[in-house]
């Protein structure tokens, strides 16, 4: 089947099968390869990308169901250089391994879109389901608090 | 990867897919938000031939009220109910149940309609949904009706829904009262439920009690609400309900919790929801969404 879908900006028109997995086709056949193959059932958060800006598990969509819809990766939220949020993951060393990254960077750019001043149980529920398997989620809920837009404005007051 | 090869449909409108289902004969599953049923495809768990995906479906969408009924379509997500407001001022129990669903990354694909059709033991949904006694509305070859959802659940995974049906909605008849949804888990966020309890309170000392992930199905405790009917909630009455617990309900050991541990626990959650749910419908109780495990 001809699927269209918009990754990062960019559109595509890829052939795929209905058994085919968004995962898989965005990482062999798009080539985006920050959105990372953990679980394959939802649990770890490794694989999430933005469908509609809304955090999505990309193990648990079927290819064809992205038909139409825009999908962002990490690499799509880094063209113009790395996000403040991003940049505070590199200064408060929020990343271990760094396979649990993208996935966590997505979920809090998710968060923090809709909660520009979140508390730090809003972190935690937010990131509750990316699992971090070096366990480092303390310097990671510090760098997405400090990212936090309310919290920007502050600064620069 | 999903190793089983299917047909895949996409209809716009409800006419079209039941007349895909209708036409076809083998295998055939409805896909939603598939966070289920992805993973099931995944595992050979079933192997459908066709699967009908009835997201490009407008009608399946809303979350409204007619007259004294609540109407929530087919689609509507985990993450829908959380920030509908009609949700928020009407059944505000739907988004403290919402707000226990697995993490956000999944409550923004996962239907409540999917969630009772996949009829996980555990499915959060499941209790809530019991103690308001709601009517699942479907549509298939042979025409619509409706099921009440003390029906629905049949056995493990099995519904009165049959395969060349789809949810289109679920109905609520609303009437002032206050609810509450206890679920027990091994850590905060993220986990199925050990066990959980839905309460709906009604006027006049009428109570909705049912229980999640302590039997083969979510069920329903006709005894302890009959116990519980017409009388003012004390500590004696309480009790006396909490000691019928383990006769209501038949839970498994399995790798997230003992037979013992889910049985004292679902007696704990049943009297904390108890004088939860009896104070939200006096304006009292502790917030919708507030932890009370």
């Amino acid at each position: 089947m001809d699927l269209e879908i918009n990754v990062n900006g960019e559109q595509w028109v890829l052939n795929v099968a209905p058994a085919d997995v968004l995962l898989d086709v965005l990482r062999e056949q798009v080539g985006t390869k920050s959105p990372k193959i953990g679980c394959e059932r939802g649990d770890c958060g490794s694989c999430t990308i933005l469908m509609d800006g809304r955090s999505v598990r990309s193990c648990l969509v079927l290819a064809v169901e992205a038909e139409g819809h825009d999908i962002v990766t990490v690499e799509g939220i880094s063209y113009e250089g790395m996000s403040q949020l991003q940049d505070l993951f590199i200064s408060t060393n929020a990343f271990q391994c760094g396979f649990c990254a993208p996935g966590i960077v997505l979920a809090a750019t998710e968060l923090l879109e809709n909660n520009p001043d979140p508390t730090r149980h809003d972190v935690q529920d937010a990131l509750a389901g990316n699992l971090c398997r070096c366990t480092g989620y303390e310097p990671i809920i510090e760098a997405v608090l400090a990212a936090a837009p309310a919290r920007q404005e502050g600064d620069s007051q | 990867m999903i190793a089983n090869e299917f047909e895949y449909r996409r209809p716009t409108t409800l006419a079209e897919a039941t007349q895909v289902l209708a036409q076809h004969s083998g295998s055939v599953k409805v896909l939603a938000g598939g966070t289920d049923l992805v993973a099931w495809l995944r595992d050979d768990a079933i192997a459908p031939d066709l699967v009908i995906d009835i997201k490009a479906i407008p009608d399946l969408r809303d979350i409204k009220i007619d007259g004294d009924v609540l109407h929530i379509g087919s689609l509507v997500t985990f993450t829908e109910l959380i920030e509908s407001d009609v949700v928020k001022e009407h059944v505000p129990l739907l988004a403290e149940m919402a707000e226990t669903v697995a993490s956000p990354g999944i409550r923004n694909r996962a239907t409540m309609a999917g969630n009772i059709c996949s009829a996980v033991p555990s499915c959060d949904a499941g209790p809530v949904l019991l103690a308001y006694d709601t009517a699942v509305h479907l549509t298939g070859p042979s025409g619509n009706r409706s099921v009440d959802i003390n029906d629905w659940f049949t056995g493990l995974r099995q519904t009165a829904g049959t395969d060349d049906e789809v949810v289109t909605h679920l109905t609520i008849k609303l009437r002032q009262h206050g609810g509450v949804y206890v679920k027990l888990m091994r850590y905060a966020g993220e986990d199925l439920a050990q066990a959980a309890v839905g309460i709906v309170a009604y006027p006049d000392n009428e109570y909705r009690v049912a229980f999640g992930a302590v039997a083969p199905t979510p069920i329903r405790s006709a005894v302890i609400e009959e116990t519980l009917r017409g009388k003012p909630l004390d500590d004696d009455l309480v009790a006396a309900v909490v000691a019928m617990v383990p006769d209501e309900i038949s839970p498994i050991t399995d790798m997230r919790s003992t037979a013992e541990y889910r049985t004292h626990m679902t007696g704990v959650m049943l009297k904390r929801g108890l004088w939860a749910a009896r104070q939200r419908l006096d304006g009292t109780g502790p917030a919708y969404g507030a932890r009370l495990i």
